[in-house]
């Protein structure tokens, strides 16, 4: 059965009711990305599709508060309309599970969603002010609130942001948002191979000009030249000059072009949504975080273990999405690779896969011990969302 | 006499003192232990020197393993434990009490890497804020919070306060600019957490660590981003005729689309505590100043400041000075950041430290000023005004217990009238033990319970820094 409360009480009782006969909820918004984490089976689902709207608005203080099951399309409308943004870019997961629906601000929240611009503007949840949620015991909890500087009491919205669902049902979310850049402007290198985009990428990030976003697209099978990316964003008078300056920087890796604003954003929504790895869509997905320099390193030695595999290169290079044929030895060679540098999601798979093997990275005894604290701590009786992200928990 | 209130200190543990001391000793060189009472009392209060409580004893271990070694052993013999960095908490959130043992992290205090082509460097917890900045600057890099304390305050402290500073408007607090931990939980087991990777492997405990007031476990070293400074920076002063249109001139910057580096807010008593002070150059003759910052290369700056002046005009504005040199440019925010400083000599203050949301703070600010006037107390106000963290000053003699009681119960009403508002009881300075009993004007039962149920995570028997951030009543254990 599928639940749908039209407001925060519903939710309330709903829980309440589901906790006290032991029935097990699995937790969706827009159903856009039910394929990220490990599959489950629940009694139940419960859904936020009921609560939606944006509830506060202020653009003069760059936050607003909306209904998690709010559609995000509502929300990039309504901060457009004021030249606004979410500043964390979220990625719509749509193209990679080739889902249709629309995604909603909860969903973006529940999963940390951040794009290409984490690098510079912080991720979803640094931007995330405040939450209000209904806990496994089915009590309306709220933390944080709509201001910027807030250190009042333990902070739960970060922990509950890229929670999967897992800790409690979100119902109201409040993000910090930014004015839009006047200009958008991306200076494209061509054919440099992984460390040398990295190179290229670490002195663009570690240089004055703000730069806002960096990619590294290699070369494809269809022939198709390598480019590394790197974006400005910024008011108009200044982007020329940016541009020329990041384009001496960037001097001893090759002639930048350039391409400007509608065709930088085009691209980018690319790089954002992971379009380029998203067909075949039977392909595995992995999504692994490293530091950036380290990268390189990471590539080569999947090549070294024979596997055939595609990939990008965001976050100037701390993000890596490899795509591959799918198997568990394939599987095996991704977080062999990583050792112990950083974390590998599997984010694509058959449910199969994804029930067989630990899709998010298996953390040490001591950390488990205090994620299941906190899991229980939240969720006593482990019915939401039970091994979304962790098997057994 | 005082209102806030410290637990009763638990005779067993009192009585039990020099075994407690002999137990540590087998895990510390003497340079490292602190018991002696003269000693004892460099440690007995922080900044908010009102209160202060004499330890049972002082650990100063010089790395992870003695800092674990310590824990396990006060875990196992059921002693409470106080965490401190430099000890310049505004909230009284280094305060000991008589039955704990405090650990001070300021013997592991160095720079252990900087990693320039991923931007981040390793540090041990009890180095100072300011020296992360000091070592990496002369290759253009900085560490962005930047709280007034900074040249004494250490990394361990911010991370327990989630500390801020004049430029976070752009760049955020601490938990934007750390990527990971080292930890040591309360029975000593050492955690890492994070790491150099720019998102969680699983749940974001960093998240809930960063913040947490010291009560879920003592970090001894830090993954910190460091970011590249800009090519420039220029601050312009602003005065005008009344705070209100100060505000106003705050939001309409905001709602322009500008978010400038830093736009801080001085009323005309704090203009002239810290003029007298610092010869910034701040013009008296006004009832309102900000401080507004812009980075980048000459021509962008200008360009910036032209379009934040035409904006100052449209509300008034009667003074505008722009920096035109390093050293007008310094001398301005040796003014701001050392108000505090600046303030503590002509009276004794307490600093509040309440967020609103910055459509009110003309409302918000006219109302401390009658709250105060009310108790018969002076207030200055100097502030981060982007973000609508206030930091009103409330100025009273703090050997008139009455005068003191009055301070307390302005500030009080001030955090109160924060919260009702729109905001909250603390933007950077923490709760500590200072707001600990207006929890409940904030929060609910039920959240509170939740906050205390995660605490309970990391330390069941309420052990680590007992008496702070939650009404001493009501707590929740494992």
């Amino acid at each position: 059965m599928t639940i749908v409360p039209t407001n925060e009480a519903e939710a309330a009782d709903a829980i309440r009711a589901a906790q006290s006969s032991r029935r097990t909820l699995s937790i969706e918004g827009g159903g856009t990305r039910l394929a990220f984490g490990r599959p489950i089976q629940t009694d139940d689902t419960l859904s936020s599709r009921g609560l939606s709207g944006i509830t506060r608005y202020d653009p003069a203080e760059l936050v607003f508060s909306a209904w998690a099951g709010t559609p995000v399309a509502e929300i990039e409308a309504a901060l457009d309309e004021k030249g606004q943004m979410l500043p964390f870019e979220p990625m719509d997961h749509r193209a990679i599970y080739g889902t249709g629906g629309a995604p909603t601000i909860g969903g973006i929240a529940a999963t940390g969603a951040s794009g290409p611009r984490r690098i510079q503007a912080g991720a979803a949840r640094d931007l995330l002010l405040g939450v209000r949620f209904v806990n496994g015991r089915g009590e309306v909890v709220k933390s944080g609130g709509r201001v910027m500087k807030n250190v009042t009491g333990l902070d739960l919205v970060k922990v509950n942001c890229g929670a999967h669902g897992t800790l409690g049902f979100l119902t109201e979310v409040t993000f910090k948002v930014l004015p839009k850049p006047e200009r958008t402007l991306t200076l494209i290198l061509e054919d440099l191979d992984d460390e040398r985009a990295v190179k290229a990428m670490s002195a663009a990030l570690g240089s004055p000009f703000s730069v806002s976003a960096a990619a590294h697209l290699p070369a494809g099978g269809g022939g198709e030249r390598a480019r590394t990316v790197l974006r400005l964003e910024h008011f108009a008078e200044s982007i020329a000059y940016r541009g020329r300056e990041l384009a001496k920087v960037l001097g001893a890796f090759g002639r930048a072009h350039e391409i400007e604003d509608d065709e930088s954003r085009a691209l980018w929504r690319a790089i954002r949504d992971v379009e380029g790895l998203a067909q075949p869509n039977s392909d595995m997905l992995w999504r692994v975080s490293v530091p950036p320099t380290h990268a390189p390193a990471l590539l080569a030695r999947l090549k070294q273990a024979g596997l055939s595999f595609r990939y990008m290169l965001d976050w100037g290079g701390g993000l890596i999405w490899i795509a591959s044929a799918e198997s568990a030895a394939a599987s095996t060679a991704v977080r062999e690779a990583l050792g112990r540098d950083g974390h590998a999601t599997l984010m694509r798979a058959s449910d199969g896969l994804r029930a067989s093997l630990d899709v998010f990275q298996p953390q040490d005894a001591a950390l488990m011990k205090l994620t299941a604290g906190v899991k229980a701590s939240f969720d006593p009786d482990g019915i939401l969302n039970p091994g979304r992200m962790y098997a057994g928990l | 006499m005082s209102s806030i209130a410290f637990p009763t200190p638990d005779p067993a543990i009192l009585a039990r003192r020099d075994e407690i001391i002999a137990g540590l000793a087998t895990l510390l060189p003497p340079e490292c232990l602190v018991t002696s009472e003269d000693e004892r009392r460099a440690f007995e209060t922080d900044a908010l020197t009102a209160y202060r409580r004499l330890p049972l004893a002082v650990a100063l271990p010089r790395n992870t393993a003695e800092v674990a070694a310590v824990m396990a052993f006060c875990h196992r013999e059921g002693v409470k434990i106080v965490p401190r960095g430099a000890g310049t908490s505004l909230a009284g959130g280094a305060i000991p009490q008589e039955d704990a043992v405090v650990i001070g992290v300021s013997k592991l205090n160095r720079i252990l890497s900087v990693d320039y082509a991923n931007r981040t460097a390793r540090v041990e917890a009890g180095v100072t804020n300011l020296s992360i900045s000091d070592a990496v600057m002369p290759d253009g890099f900085f560490y962005a919070p930047d709280p007034s304390s900074q040249l004494a305050c250490t990394i361990a402290g911010n991370i327990g306060m989630n500390s801020g500073g004049a430029h976070c408007l752009k760049y955020g607090v601490t938990i934007n600019n750390i990527l990971g931990v080292k930890m040591v939980l309360i029975d000593g087991t050492v955690v890492e957490i994070g790491g150099q990777a720019l998102d969680p492997a699983g749940l974001d405990l960093l998240g809930l660590i960063v913040g947490s007031e010291g009560q879920l476990g003592i970090v001894t070293e830090a993954t910190v981003r460091l970011l590249r400074l800009a090519e420039g920076a220029r601050p312009v002063l602003f005065g005008f005729d009344s705070s209100e249109a100060a505000g106003e001139c705050v939001a309409a910057i905001i709602g322009a689309g500008i978010v400038p580096v830093a736009m801080e807010f001085m009323d005309k008593p704090a203009i002239e505590i810290c003029e007298a002070f610092a010869k910034a150059g701040y013009p008296l003759d006004v009832e309102a100043m900000l401080i507004v910052e812009v980075e980048g290369s000459e021509d962008e700056m200008e360009a910036q400041l032209a379009r934040i002046c035409d904006i100052a005009r449209r509300y008034g504005v009667k003074v505008v000075k722009e920096s035109r040199s390093a050293t007008e440019t310094a001398l301005i925010w040796k003014g701001r950041k050392s108000a505090f400083g600046a303030t503590g000599r002509v009276a004794d203050y307490i600093c509040m430290d309440g967020t609103v949301p910055t459509s009110q703070l003309p409302y918000v600010l006219k109302r401390t000023g009658e709250i105060v006037a009310s108790y018969g107390l002076r207030v200055a106000n100097v502030f981060h005004a982007g973000d609508g963290n206030m930091h009103p000053l409330i100025l009273y003699n703090v050997n008139d217990p009455a005068e003191q009681a009055k301070a307390e119960a302005a500030g009080n009403d001030i955090l109160r009238l924060c919260v009702d508002a729109g905001g909250c009881l603390t933007g950077e300075h923490g709760v500590g033990i200072e707001k600990r009993d207006l929890m409940r004007h904030q929060f609910s039962e039920v959240d509170l319970a939740q906050q205390m149920r995660v605490r309970a995570v990391f330390d069941g028997r309420w052990l680590l820094n007992p008496a702070k951030v939650f009404p001493l009543d009501g707590r929740i254990a494992a």
